[in-house]
């Protein structure tokens, strides 16, 4: 296969073995995480009832902070001995190399999800009322939804002066109506008090277009001079 | 063009002070809330003054990627700038009109929320503007004027369903309103409009002669280098 589909997959194990052997960005990730939860539980007590309606907003205010560590890194990587230059003079289709980013990364959120989401559970003392199965699904486009656009915006805050605190400062505005989506959906099934459907569809909304934009103008923030 | 300025800058001058006398005097007293209600004429011409200049920003945006033309990404810049302030104007004089009249500064209502996050997102393109380096500086903001503008439908839904769901804050009673209010309010909202792209126009050349100061000094330097070698 040699495709753009081979492409991706290449760039995409190639990250995968490099964030395997240094396990940089898990670890700070996980951390991360793990501190706001603690932080988060501290400073609220809430009952079980209390924590249904909160819990939402929490966990996903706690993964969109930890994804920010993962979605920096993601071309931080790509400067060092100029592998970025190398790209761009390379044949290769640059929204091959975009998906193989977002995957990645999508790949790394969603293993963090696993692996905070019991945690949640435990110090939250959580159980869904709602259907459960809805938050696999709210957590995957939710997920999609997030990595999407801050791999893009990372490519912007790329080019920048200090870049690191750039990134949340474009990708959060943009994100709010995606964050929306995500808490209230989540909310909705662990109370089990309304219907998260039109949540669902909302966020397939925001990630078509998102994805479809980000598609649409990665080459030329690639090749911008 | 140069000297169009002046002239429009005169007229607008005088077209605002109308519309403040007509505002603060000739317009009749709202019923149940008083005084305050004339803050109505400010707040809502502002908005839409800021509207109008992000759309000129979206345009901007739109002919700087096609064409290139760095007086696009200029305009674009302009009117951002100028669209943040008056959407600053909308998010500080709404809490004090809400204040007496609704008993709260602030509330989840749609259209702040939707006001709220037009000015997050485009104080983010200000700011990218501002740390970028400079020769990418056009592209990834026009960029990001695209992906803001493509936001502003999927904030709307989303803060309209999420309104739905909770409890609606008590308005102002909806009734018809005064026609003398009414031309007072579209007098206003000719003078706001001018007045912002009066602005926008000023930060305009500000921002082109700027450019071309920077581009004349690095080739003089450049000049400098040569000579002395």
């Amino acid at each position: 296969m040699t495709g753009s589909a081979g492409l991706t997959r290449a760039t995409l194990l190639k990250d995968l073995r490099l964030e395997w052997r240094s396990k940089d960005a898990t670890n700070a990730m996980l951390f991360f995480a793990l501190l706001v939860v603690v932080i988060f539980s501290f400073s609220f007590d809430p009952t079980a009832e209390e924590s249904r309606r909160i819990a939402g907003g929490l966990i996903w205010v706690a993964f969109l902070f930890a994804s920010v560590v993962a979605l920096n890194q993601t071309w931080a990587r790509e400067l060092r001995n100029q592998v970025l230059d190398a790209y761009r003079v390379s044949p290769a289709p640059a929204n091959s190399l975009f998906l193989a980013k977002v995957w990645g990364n999508f790949l790394f959120v969603s293993g963090l999800e696993a692996l905070m989401t019991p945690l949640f559970v435990v110090f939250y003392n959580l159980r869904a009322l709602g259907p459960g199965y809805q938050l696999l699904i709210v957590a995957g486009l939710g997920t999609w939804a997030l990595v999407v656009n801050g791999t893009f915006f990372a490519a912007i805050s790329l080019r920048t002066r200090s870049r690191e605190i750039m990134l949340p400062l474009l990708l959060f505005p943009i994100s709010i109506p995606a964050l929306l989506a995500m808490v209230e959906a989540t909310s909705a099934i662990l109370t089990g008090e309304y219907s998260a459907k039109f949540w669902i569809v909302l966020l397939v909304t925001y990630d078509l277009v998102f994805t479809m934009a980000s598609l649409f103008f990665f080459e030329l923030v690639l090749h911008a001079e | 063009m140069k000297r169009a300025f002046p002239i429009l800058a005169i007229a607008t001058a005088v077209l605002l002070g109308y519309a403040t006398y007509q505002a603060l005097w000739v317009a009749p007293t709202e019923q149940t809330m008083g005084e305050v209600q004339r803050i109505f004429y400010y707040h809502v011409s502002s908005a839409w003054t800021a509207g109008l200049l992000f759309f000129i920003n979206f345009v901007a945006s739109v002919v700087y990627l096609v064409w290139r033309s760095p007086k696009a990404d200029a305009l674009a810049m302009a009117s951002a700038e100028v669209g943040v302030v008056f959407c600053t104007i909308v998010l500080v004089t709404g809490p004090i009109w809400a204040r007496p009249v609704w008993g709260i500064w602030w509330t989840w209502d749609m259209r702040l929320t939707l006001t709220l996050v037009l000015w997050l997102i485009y104080v983010s393109y200000l700011l990218l503007r501002r740390f970028s380096a400079s020769g990418q500086t056009p592209v990834m903001a026009a960029v990001l004027a695209i992906f803001g503008t493509l936001d502003i439908p999927l904030v709307y839904f989303s803060i309209w369903f999420f309104r739905t769901q909770h409890p609606q804050p008590v308005m102002g009673g909806g009734g018809s309103i005064d026609h003398r209010m009414l031309r007072v309010f579209f007098v206003n909202l000719i003078a706001f409009s001018c007045f912002g792209l009066l602005v926008c126009w000023a930060r305009y050349r500000l921002e082109v002669l700027h450019r071309e100061v920077e581009e004349t000094q690095a080739l003089e330097s450049l000049l400098e280098v040569r000579s002395s070698r």
